[in-house]
């Protein structure tokens, strides 16, 4: 038995940890898994980075996906990628980048695998003019309950319930989307501050869709009149043009990675404030047309491994939600009471979604999302969060079950209109329930 | 399933009617569980308390449950994780104390109330124990005391039973360690409730309201011991080495 927690660290249980080599040891494992008097079920894990317990199936069997072979191929007449699903975001980028071309959507990490990606249906900086990975998605593999391997396609109801279906229809194994054709590896931006909330939605509504790609992130730590005060990042590919040496160089350095004996309490309402400060404070006004590389875009964090140990023993919540537009009054209210409440919140980032796909349980609706990355153990927080989980559900919004770690089943129930149509095709395709999380048991799906 | 910030879904009483237990399963429905089984002997636990649980929204059933008679306890696990689902906290908060006077005269009754004040959890607590880690997660909650920490002259029957129970504890603890399942031992100093009526409270007491807190405090974070209040940590450890000629002069 293995005992394992999410990205955030918190709430671990224990499971039997397998490594399938291929296709066909999946489907082995599932009929084992099957047998009679085991009832815990079995859930695929990519490489850990959802923040709560998605990827955890306490006293059952959890398939460690990047023991699948990472592989890939490209066809650049048609602009797609097939690639098994343990193969990750970052292995993928090496290997295309130098080749001219981007995966289609890339969440603030590149340490996630395919397999990962579709079933949470991530979303990038590019939500409002790209949506979600499934909208790229041309066909999937999955081995599903009875053993089989499925070739599932837009038109199937179960390549909607497996986009986003957090791995409970069966376990991805291959899939083939399509990718972006990029001239250099270089991002042209451009950086400016806000003032305040008001000013940060104003500039995002009137001038996001100049770029490919948006995000903001917002000092939580500033109060009174600047609340909600910003620095707005916005890019695009760059030309070839744009800049010097070879254009579509591409090779990570080794990271640093932080030790495994960090002090709980070091990200505490001192040091996040002070970071805050300086951060606010070294962004320019406004900058226009800075290249940058694909890391200190896209995946900034990606620099440190294992960051989430800066969070300390108790480990960290990530809380992210949408709510549509015409729900400002809601995002306000909620940055409003996180200022006022002082709560610490690493890193505030807010963005706009654009059309969302036909995933039942796929998160991202037209709106505003703020994730916020909470230190667990700062009094009232629980409560604090329930609050908010009404606000968001009464403004008609949701929670991302990728970074959810503690929503009651309630909230789930009321907020995910699709759930039930979602649950019948699920229970179609798996009628015992071979495919269980502790996401699943906390959230009863 | 706990969820990252320590809210649970599902809560075994055993002891149904016990004040401490039933204060800590009240902050657990409070904190969003769901799903509550009351086992008391002879199924019965007052009607106010059930209902006073549904009003805070949670489904309660009640079980019948003799701490007296260890052949049931297995069967007991098994009909809770029927009716529950998985078992995120389990509290065996059944006891009895009886004054160290009775016992003098009455060794048979003493004997019995060890047989259940320390027997009975053992039963209970291996019984849950198997049941948690199979289901790879879940606490065990079992209440100790300081009397067991340091056994005294003036309740010595009620007080080794205790030092078993917490010895018990920590053994099935590290037994538990990296399955998923902990146990979480707490050792509240005198409690002022039903069990102590009558009797003058000791320095550090405590009401039973904040043993519950700080139960709730500690199931929150990974602590696996928890004293009530905190200051009887650092005062135990100093009156663990007076020497005994001292001790046995403790007037209570």
């Amino acid at each position: 038995m293995t005992l394992l927690t999410g990205w955030g660290r918190t709430a671990p249980t224990s499971a039997t940890l397998a490594r399938p080599g291929s296709a066909d040891e999946v489907a082995a494992l599932l009929k084992e898994t099957a047998a009679p008097g085991t009832g815990r079920g079995l859930i695929a894990r990519g490489l850990g980075r959802a923040y709560g317990d998605a990827a955890q199936n306490a006293g059952g069997t959890v398939l460690d996906c990047t023991a699948l072979p990472a592989s890939w191929t490209l066809d650049p007449e048609a602009g797609e990628v097939t690639a098994s699903a343990g193969t990750s975001l970052h292995d993928l980028m090496t290997a295309l980048v130098p080749r001219g071309w981007f995966v289609p959507v890339t969440p603030g990490t590149r340490y996630v695998t395919v397999g990962g990606a579709i079933a949470a249906d991530v979303h990038g900086k590019n939500h409002h003019v790209d949506s979600s990975f499934g909208a790229h998605l041309r066909s999937l593999t999955l081995v599903t309950a009875d053993g089989g391997a499925r070739v599932l396609g837009p038109d199937d109801d179960l390549f909607w319930a497996t986009v986003g279906g957090m791995g409970l229809t069966g376990v991805i194994v291959e899939a083939t989307f399509s990718c972006v054709p990029i001239e250099t590896s270089r991002m042209r931006v451009d950086v400016e501050r806000t003032r305040d909330l008001d000013e940060t939605l104003d500039v995002m509504t009137t001038t996001d869709d100049r770029y490919r790609y948006t995000v903001a992130w917002i000092d939580l730590m500033a109060r009174g009149s600047r609340t909600g005060r910003s620095v707005l990042t916005r890019g695009d590919h760059a030309t070839r043009g744009e800049v010097r040496g070879d254009p579509l160089a591409f090779a990570p350095r080794p990271r640093l990675v932080a030790p495994p004996w960090v002090p709980d309490g070091l990200l505490n309402r001192a040091t996040v404030a002070a970071f805050n400060a300086v951060w606010y404070g070294k962004a320019p006004n406004a900058r226009r047309g800075l290249i940058q590389g694909i890391t200190p875009f896209f995946h900034p964090l990606d620099g440190v491994g294992e960051w989430n140990r800066m969070y300390g023993s108790r480990g960290l919540v990530q809380y992210q939600f949408v709510v549509p537009f015409g729900a400002e009054d809601t995002l306000r209210r909620v940055v409003s009471t996180l200022s006022a409440r002082r709560i610490v919140s690493f890193l505030t980032v807010l963005k706009r979604f654009g059309a969302g796909t036909p995933g039942m349980l796929s998160f991202p609706i037209p709106g505003w999302t703020l994730a916020l990355d909470i230190p667990t153990g700062q009094r009232g927080l629980a409560g604090l969060l329930r609050g908010f989980d009404e606000w968001v559900v009464a403004a008609g919004g949701r929670l991302y079950l990728a970074k959810d770690s503690r929503m009651p089943a309630s909230v789930m129930a009321a907020s995910y209109p699709r759930l039930d149509e979602w649950r019948a095709i699920r229970d179609a395709a798996d009628p015992d329930g071979l495919f269980r999380s502790d996401l699943a048991r906390r959230l009863c799906l | 399933m706990r969820n990252a910030l320590g809210s649970v879904d599902t809560v075994l009483l055993l002891g149904g009617r016990s004040e401490i237990g039933l204060a800590i399963v009240t902050r657990l429905v409070r904190d969003g569980a769901s799903r509550v089984m009351l086992a008391a002997r002879g199924g019965t636990v007052p009607e106010e308390e059930l209902e006073r649980l549904r009003a805070l929204g949670a489904e309660v059933h009640v079980t019948d449950f003799d701490a007296a008679r260890p052949e049931t306890h297995g069967d007991l696990v098994d009909e809770a994780a029927a009716t529950l689902g998985d078992l995120d906290v389990v509290i065996p908060a059944f006891g009895v104390l009886g004054s160290q006077a009775a016992y003098d005269k009455d060794p048979e009754a003493a004997a019995r109330d060890v047989a259940v004040n320390f027997g009975g959890h053992v039963s209970v607590g291996l019984a849950a124990a198997r049941r948690l880690r199979e289901q790879g997660h879940g606490t065990l909650v079992v209440l100790s005391s300081v009397a067991g920490v340091r056994v005294r002259r003036a309740n010595f029957v009620y007080g080794s039973a205790k030092a078993g129970l917490d010895g018990f504890a920590q053994g099935l603890g590290d037994a538990l360690h990296g399955s998923g399942a902990r146990v979480l031992v707490v050792r509240p100093g005198f409690v002022i409730g039903r069990m102590t009526e009558g009797m003058t409270p000791a320095p550090m007491s405590v009401t039973v309201d904040v043993v519950a807190d700080a139960v709730m405090e500690a199931l929150r974070s990974r602590a696996q011991v928890v004293w009530v209040p905190a200051k009887l940590r650092p005062a135990f450890a100093v009156m663990r080495l007076l020497p005994r000629a001292i001790w046995r002069r403790m007037p209570r």
